[in-house]
């Protein structure tokens, strides 16, 4: 028996994976099947699920309404929306704007937290070795401090500077939260750079914004791709900050959805738009990484 | 050369800084505050008992907080250390073997990355849901009887976000693994077993260390996938502060706070100064 | 020579080359050895030749596909490495970097449950032979290349083998150290009278150290032998080409005689050669010829004497090379030695020479 399994590798390979697969398909892809399967169902008046096969949930969600007939009615609606009018058509912009204001607050955060984080994660690859760990250290601090915490600790700041409740206070959350998140991974990349490449650099005659555009920016590009996997899709996914900073004028795809399986009790509209989301998030991130890479290799440094 | 920097980097790096620490050195002030509404500062708290640590001895009597942080802990520390138990034999088996089921093991294990939080909360909720109603109906429980979610619930749900990170963390380590370390203890007589445990478990531990410090610290920091999984019972801090936002904030929630950075900082600062004891 | 300490029987080992291509390589081919007790036997060739897979087979790390590995006259079949009584030290020396040198010394011992009270004298004394006593406490990092050599060396000698395997040891370390370690090599296996099998890329390396050296290319051993057979008699052009330097020129059998041929040379030049085997007439082959073994203006009356051009000369101290370009267009590499005080060159560049060699120099070769 076990000179079978020594000699039997790929035994030992399924073996050794196995606890870590069956708690994914578990607690993972089971899960994520069951959602599907809820999104098509529709709620009695009690609020238990009826399963069947409907896509109503994710009619509404692109916020057609009974009143329409037919694709040009809801176009026609969508497009009233956009410029503005306030004509009644049987387009209900309520959800799509939940949708577009999460994506664009999930791009803001991205790119501004890749403004801030980048000049300091520079800063710290290129410190002296010794106050590097100590730089490095006071960037992790705030991480262990619970999220819920950081979160509460900006209500008395924003309230002080008067914007608490308002996309503001929203996006300056954001961007506290998921900083250190861009941070690492950025300097795991600028730190592996040797330094002798910025001298041959200087030495070929490039001055130093030329080295920073053609060597440093070039050889980060996966800590950067790393980092905005690992910002984007938490930030698209949240409903803490947006809670407790944005008060309730400020609804996220991930406060619907919490509010479906809690308070509103639909789980069959917040399932549809969590699959919403995930298919969202899964399309940007399948676009980004085509162009620029997985970045695997700095995640976890 | 290298150490020629740009006084603007310096003042932005030096800005950015404050913007980090600016809000947990309010929330620590705040827990000073004499005002019970906690809006504004208005003085130093000096009140009996224990003076300006008032909210602090408040916080002693907070049974409901003090249950939060042990919930809290023991769900870090568990899934901890499962998830790292079972994240390091995923990556000896994802990086030393091919078998058939591989890339599948490999996506699933990338998926927890790359889907937003919630996702995982609110499908682990309707998991556990229809688990839960089917074993109620079928035993006929009723009351208090009835199964639900809890302490179980929360820490099989931590240790299915863990388990990647994990897995990363100790690949990356084994992924720079010399092999021949491991033919030349086989070589001196060491059977698989004792090889691994004399040799590769001790020269990747670095890497099982970091991964399971990802994983505590994963944890103790998690607040999505805790709101949808936890029941009676299963409270921990962050869902304990979440809980209270919606009231009225008192110093106590700032003093709990501040005990926990104190904590968080403390340990930080002691594993920092053993590991480099270690090096 | 007495026993058998390892014998290859038809070996053949292959490569699934990756998991989609299915593409099968075999890395040793049908490979047969003996090798005897007390040894110090080489396996010598280019990269990628299968010199490295034949010694790791022997070790355990691989299964033969097919063929059987023997050691001590003993069948290894499928015996994993840690059951087989061989140890090898490993080009990168593999020392366990969370060890002392002394735990790493005394693994061996450990794993073979000698008494602890007997563990400690035999580390120090396997120490004491690689010239490192009182290293025992070191960490492995904290020791330069060399030393750490030498405790590989030590860690697996320890155990007193059967055999000892050594996977290019000296490959990483610089050229004076690799010269002194290889003198210690030889020396210390005299003195501890275990069979060596030493893998090398390095000729120089392979010639100075063993009894016997086996040439392989491609996965199969071209020619075993004694340091001077393999050099003065290669019997095939690889192992000519391999070992040492040689000027080939092109010819065909003219008529031959026994173990000597006449060859025409393009020119209408006939050379005198060594031949081993019965060649047809007419049948194209090479002349092989040691540099060293021509010379340049002898007085001395040879079996073949061509006239020539200097086209090149390179004084590099111990000798010098010309290259000499003979009436028939081929190109020779021709080595002088500068025995004498204050030598000059023989001639100049351009020069008119009479390069001269005898025919027993000289060999035909087929391949």
């Amino acid at each position: 028996m076990l000179k079978r399994l020594r000699e039997h590798k790929s035994l030992q390979g399924t073996l050794l994976v196995s606890p870590a697969l069956l708690w994914m398909i578990a607690l993972l892809i089971i899960p994520l099947i069951l959602v599907v399967i809820t999104s098509f169902g529709q709620r009695d008046p009690d609020g238990n699920v009826i399963y069947g096969f409907s896509f109503d949930n994710y009619v509404r969600l692109t916020g057609t309404t009974d009143t329409c007939q037919n694709l040009g009615d809801y176009l026609n609606g969508a497009w009233q929306m956009i410029i503005g009018s306030e004509a009644r058509t049987c387009f209900d912009p309520l959800y799509v704007q939940i949708l577009w204001r999460s994506v664009l607050i999930a791009i803001e955060t991205t790119a501004l937290v890749i403004v801030m984080g980048y000049p300091l994660a520079y800063f710290v690859a290129r410190a002296p070795i010794k106050r590097r760990s100590t730089l490095l250290f006071l960037i992790l601090i705030p991480l262990w401090t619970n999220f819920v915490i950081r979160v509460y600790a900006w209500i008395r700041i924003l309230r002080a500077f008067d914007i608490l409740y308002t996309p503001g206070a929203v996006l300056i959350g954001m961007i506290y939260e998921f900083l250190p998140f861009m941070i690492l991974p950025m300097y795991t990349s600028l730190e592996k750079i040797d330094p002798s490449l910025y001298e041959a650099s200087a030495d070929l005659g490039a001055n130093s914004l030329r080295t920073f555009l053609r060597v440093t920016l070039p050889l980060s590009m996966p800590g950067v791709v790393a980092g905005t996997i690992l910002v984007f899709v938490p930030v698209m996914g949240t409903f803490v900050v947006s809670d407790i900073l944005g008060g309730k004028q400020f609804v996220l795809i991930g406060n619907l959805i919490q509010s479906q399986f809690l308070s509103a009790r639909d789980p069959t509209f917040g399932s549809a738009a969590s699959i919403l989301l995930m298919v969202m998030t899964l399309i940007v991130m399948i676009f980004y990484t085509r162009k620029f890479g997985f970045g695997e290799e700095v995640i976890v440094g | 050369m290298s150490n020629r920097r740009s006084p603007w980097l310096t003042l932005f790096t030096f800005g950015v800084y404050i913007f980090l620490y600016a809000p947990i050195v309010v929330l620590i002030l705040f827990a000073f505050n004499s005002s019970r509404q906690n809006v504004v500062f208005e003085s130093v708290v000096n009140k009996e008992p224990c003076g300006v640590f008032y909210w602090f001895c408040a916080l002693t009597n907070n049974s409901d907080a003090i249950d939060a942080a042990g919930n809290t802990l023991t769900i870090a520390i568990t899934s901890t250390i499962l998830s790292t138990i079972i994240g390091t034999m995923a990556a000896l088996g994802l990086q030393r073997y091919t078998f058939r089921l591989k890339s599948f093991s490999e996506v699933s294990l990338y998926i927890p990355i790359v889907i937003p939080e919630i996702v995982m909360g609110i499908s682990l909720l309707v998991l556990f849901n229809g688990i839960f109603n089917g074993l109620n109906n079928a035993m006929q429980l009723a009351g208090d009887q009835r199964l639900g979610l809890g302490l179980g619930t929360v820490i099989v749900s931590h240790i299915a976000f863990s388990v990647p990170f994990v897995v990363l963390t100790v690949r990356a380590r084994l992924h720079s693994f010399d092999k021949s370390v491991e033919e030349a203890a086989m070589d001196l007589g060491a059977n698989e077993w004792t090889t691994f445990r004399r040799v590769t478990l001790p020269m990747i531990m670095p890497g099982v260390l970091s991964g399971a410090m990802l994983a505590f610290t994963l944890s103790l920091d998690d607040f999505i996938i805790t709101f949808f999984t936890n029941g009676p019972g299963s409270t921990t801090l962050p869902i304990y502060v979440y809980g209270l936002l919606r009231r009225t904030i008192t110093p106590e929630v700032n003093a709990l706070s501040t005990v926990w950075i104190m904590v968080v900082l403390i340990a930080l600062i002691v594993s920092r100064r053993l590991q480099r004891r270690a090096a | 020579m007495g026993e058998l300490a390892v014998e290859l029987r038809d070996v053949v080992k292959e490569f699934s080359d990756s998991e989609q291509i299915r593409e099968v390589v075999a890395a040793v081919n049908h490979v047969s050895l003996q090798i005897h007790d007390g040894e110090f036997f080489s396996l010598l060739g280019p990269s990628g030749c299968g010199k490295t897979t034949s010694l790791r087979m022997i070790a355990g790390f691989e299964l033969p596909t097919s063929g059987d590995v023997l050691i001590q006259g003993k069948p290894m079949g499928r015996t994993p490495p840690f059951q087989r009584p061989v140890n090898t030290v490993f080009q990168n020396y593999a020392l366990f970097p969370h060890m002392t040198i002394g735990q790493n010394v005394a693994f061996g011992l450990e794993m073979k449950g000698v008494p602890k009270a007997e563990i400690g004298p035999r580390v120090q004394e396997a120490l004491a032979m690689v010239r490192l006593p009182g290293y025992d406490k070191r960490k492995p990092r904290q020791l330069s290349g060399g030393q750490q050599q030498r405790v590989a060396l030590a860690r697996a000698l320890v155990n007193r083998p059967a055999v000892l395997l050594l996977d290019e040891p000296l490959g990483a370390l610089d050229l004076k150290l690799r010269k002194e370690m290889q003198l210690e090599l030889k020396t210390l296996q005299r003195e501890v009278g275990i069979t060596f099998i030493y893998v090398t890329h390095d000729q120089e390396e392979a010639l100075t150290m063993s009894d016997r050296i086996a040439v392989m290319n491609r996965g199969k051993v071209l020619q075993v032998g004694n340091s001077s057979d393999i050099y003065e008699t290669p019997n095939c052009r690889f192992v000519a080409d391999f070992i040492g330097e040689m000027n080939f020129i092109k010819g065909i059998i003219q008529a031959q005689a026994g173990r000597s041929a006449t060859v025409g040379l393009d020119g209408g030049l006939t050379v005198h050669a060594r031949c081993e085997q019965s060649i047809a007439a007419g049948t194209e082959i090479s002349v092989a010829v040691r540099p060293e073994k021509m010379n340049i203006d002898s007085s001395a009356k040879m079996d073949n004497e061509f006239q020539g051009r200097v086209v090149s000369i390179v004084y590099i101290g111990t000798d010098t090379h010309y290259g000499i370009r003979l009436a028939g267009d081929q190109l020779v590499r021709v080595r002088e030695q500068n025995n004498t005080p204050g030598s000059r060159p023989l001639a100049s560049e351009g020069a008119e020479v009479k390069v001269s060699f005898a025919a027993e120099a000289a060999r035909v070769l087929t391949a």
